[in-house]
């Protein structure tokens, strides 16, 4: 397809100067053109410069990453109206410089915080008053409905939101979840501060993604340094990835059985998740992860007695988790509350722009990890995933796959003995005038990154999205005409994130 | 039916002896950091310049563990010579000065009000309020009934309203938007109760210190009677300062 936007390379720095500045209706005409010919949106997001809004736009085709920016005008028409993918992203616009999308059909606060630049409040909120200020919840009339409230603290050891639920009887009519209570104002806290403090502070952007997050930042800021990774820090990354993924999906496979009330793998999970985080702990002291990923490299070796310690406990735990992932799978009386539960058509998937296993559960197969390979995927052959009934049960058995798949890649890296040097000094010099944008396939999907320097090479945006911010409109579509008890089920099919989204 | 036993068999038993036999952590944990009282000034002085997290005063030779996020920067940057990271993981402390430390604490179980294990050493439910946590602390404290800790044994669960706890777990900086809601649960659980600081958001903004939105620690919007450092806190971590302060 011919487009204005330009491509540019996931983690390659770009100059400002070679990506098209575009008058704003030609920007809106090409990107929509993207978008509504099947592309996706990976970053729509505003900075300033000069006391000026500016506006950067990063797309994705099949396989391109495409890349234009604009002036902002104070208000525009909205692109939401004539296309879905960006209705989060311009509320987000819209909450941090006050730039107005008229005709927005959702025009609601996201994280509720005063703007960049002290515009005029698009939300008419005075921000002395608590959160939620003015928000019109989206109420059905009719004698017979009422309303649930649930959160923001909620009833188990979870992040906090808050779950408005409209229902005829049990049945579920609209879910309106409404978030923001997580907001630690990251962005500004990283442009704000000494790079020392990212990798610490990216780390905790969600703890459950610290490696996502933390390889979006580290090949952005290896990318404008111009700092090549050695090849046995690029395997360690990616191992770590992968870590990340089995510990989250197993947990949930756990969690999900322990909502139908199916108890044997909710207990084996809880202690297998565990299992897999403290080999993460092994690689670097950190359950997390937190701590071993940093610009060009990683904190710690690889040595032959790690490879041979992790090699051994994987050969140990392969077997117990494929053995309960069948029993999980194999029971009826699960699959009996697995299927058709929460159901999201492919078509309302690609419309709300759903990523990650949620995606792939409606039949979207995209995986950063095979499209935009980074670390060491281009070595490694990532399965297609995709069930085609976009359900709790499809949700899982993605994650399920997942996890075993994850289990051989993470086994044929340990085979593969490559001397790792161990990094701990911040590059210097940035390079000036730059876009970069950096995307990895975490656990729930797409992560991604983008930062734009100025001439002097300082760090002017720090953009960051969290696969949550696609995703939670899907567990919202999922609840349609659900049972409101089915809601535990399907929040944890999803397990979003209330940090990553908050920001 | 066979499928469910099989895998039962597999899966054994898998409590672990914790406290009443030890246990060791691998080798590259970071837990209690002690300061050497021979390094140089000059040493002193890097460490502290170079922390991300503002957690090392060289002047008086210590390190703040309320603020420190065990990153372990400062041992390298020393080579050891300035601060080591040790294995022990029995990190809490009931005072937030006792956090800031040369390497030694305090006996835990010795600052524990007498009153507290009357009322709650045989059964402690809690209510856990997640403000503004990055989910990490969130997640190590809900492993805690996973049968490898399995911490109901002890007599300590979390619970889902705070009118049926004897106390609030807090994570995370706090930030402007949930500290209504953490005040309001606090409200909300009667009294006598406690008030646990969990990690180093809870601690001191943690990661996120400076940021507007955050507060700059549970302590100073509430009484907090357990402090338990770390980003996150390994379980373990968790369990001694429940079991030493309670039990």
């Amino acid at each position: 397809m011919k487009t204005a936007f330009t491509e540019i390379t996931n983690g390659k720095p770009t100059e400002r100067a070679a990506i098209p500045h575009l008058p704003f209706p030609d920007f809106r005409r090409e990107a929509l053109a993207i978008v509504q010919g099947g592309g996706r949106v990976v970053h729509f997001f505003g900075y300033e410069e000069s006391d000026a809004v500016k506006l950067m736009a990063v797309l994705r085709d099949d396989d391109r990453l495409l890349a234009a920016g604009c002036d902002a005008p104070e208000a525009y028409d909205a692109l939401t109206r004539e296309c879905e993918p960006f209705h989060m992203f311009e509320r987000e616009i819209a909450e941090q410089f006050g730039i107005r999308p008229e005709g927005h059909p959702w025009l609601k606060m996201v994280r509720y915080h005063p703007n960049y630049r002290s515009a005029p409040d698009v939300f008419g909120n005075d921000y002395g008053e608590d959160i939620p200020g003015r928000y019109d919840y989206y109420a059905v009339d009719g004698e017979e409905i009422h309303e649930v409230a649930v959160g923001p603290v909620h009833a188990g050891v979870i992040e906090p939101g808050h779950f408005r639920f409209n229902c005829i009887g049990e049945r579920v009519l609209h879910l309106e979840i409404h978030l923001g209570y997580q907001h630690r104002s990251v962005e500004p806290l990283l442009t704000g501060n000494d790079y020392r403090r990212w990798p610490i502070i990216v780390e905790g952007i969600a703890g459950d993604t610290a490696i996502g997050h933390g390889l979006c930042m580290a090949q952005a800021v290896e990318g404008l340094t111009d700092l090549e990774v050695d090849a046995g820090a690029r395997i360690s990354r990616t191992i770590a990835l992968e870590f990340e993924r089995i510990a989250n999906h197993v947990g949930d496979l756990g969690a999900l059985s322990g909502d139908v009330a199916f108890l044997p793998p909710a207990n084996y999970c809880g202690r297998m998740r565990g299992d897999f985080l403290n080999m993460s702990l092994w690689m670097c002291g950190n359950r997390f992860g937190k701590g071993l990923v940093r610009p060009g490299g990683v904190r710690f070796p690889m040595t032959d007695e790690d490879r041979k310690v992790l090699t051994g406990r994987i050969d140990e735990l392969q077997p117990q988790v494929a053995h309960v992932i069948g029993l999980l799978f194999g029971t009826s009386s699960v699959r009996a509350r697995f299927d058709g539960c929460g159901a999201v058509s492919r078509s309302d998937a690609g419309h709300l722009g759903l990523v990650g296993p949620a995606g792939r559960a409606c039949g979207l197969p995209y995986d950063a990890r095979r499209v935009f390979p980074t670390e060491n995927y281009r070595r490694l052959s990532i399965p297609e995933n995709a069930e085609p009934t976009g359900d709790v049960y499809a949700r899982a058995k993605i994650r399920g796959d997942e996890v075993l798949q994850s289990i051989d890649l993470i086994r044929s890296m340990l085979r593969n003995p490559v001397e790792t040097a161990i990094i701990e000094e911040w590059p210097k010099d940035f390079a000036p005038g730059a876009v970069v944008a950096t995307v990895n396939e975490a656990w729930r999907g797409e992560v991604s990154h983008c930062l734009i320097t100025d001439d002097a090479g300082k760090v002017v945006r720090y953009k960051i999205k969290d696969p949550s911010f696609h995703n939670w409109n899907g567990l919202a579509m999922s609840l349609r005409d659900t049972g409101i008890s089915d809601f535990p089920l399907n929040n944890k099919s999803y397990n979003l994130s209330y940090c990553g989204f908050d920001l | 039916m066979l499928n469910t036993l099989r895998n039962r068999f597999e899966q054994g038993y898998r409590t672990s002896a914790y406290p009443k036999e030890p246990i060791e952590l691998p080798a590259r944990y970071r837990g209690r950091p002690v300061v050497n009282p021979d390094a140089s000034g000059d040493d002193a002085v890097q460490c502290a310049e170079a922390c991300p997290q503002a957690a090392i005063d060289a002047e008086n030779r210590t390190v703040d563990m309320g603020r420190c996020v065990f990153c372990g920067y400062c041992e390298r940057l020393s080579d050891g010579r300035f601060v080591s990271f040790t294995q022990d993981f029995e990190l809490g402390t009931a005072d937030r000065t006792h956090l800031i430390t040369a390497g030694d604490l305090p006996d835990l179980a010795d600052h524990s009000e007498r009153h507290f294990r009357k009322l709650f050493g045989r059964s402690l439910q809690l209510r856990q309020v997640s403000a503004a946590g990055c989910n990490a602390c969130e997640a190590d404290l809900n492993v805690l009934a996973t049968p490898f800790f399995d911490l109901a044994r002890f007599g300590i669960n979390f619970v889902a309203s705070p009118r049926h706890a004897d106390g609030i777990v807090v994570t995370g900086p706090i930030s402007r938007n949930m500290k209504t809601a953490l005040m309001e649960t606090y409200d909300a659980t009667p009294a006598p109760k406690v008030v646990i600081a969990v990690g180093a958001c809870a601690i001191s903004g943690g990661p996120f210190y400076g940021s507007p939105e955050v507060s700059e620690g549970l302590e100073s919007l509430l009484p907090v009677d357990l402090f338990i450092p770390g980003c996150p806190p390994h379980p373990l971590t968790n369990l001694h300062a429940l079991l030493t302060f309670f039990k």
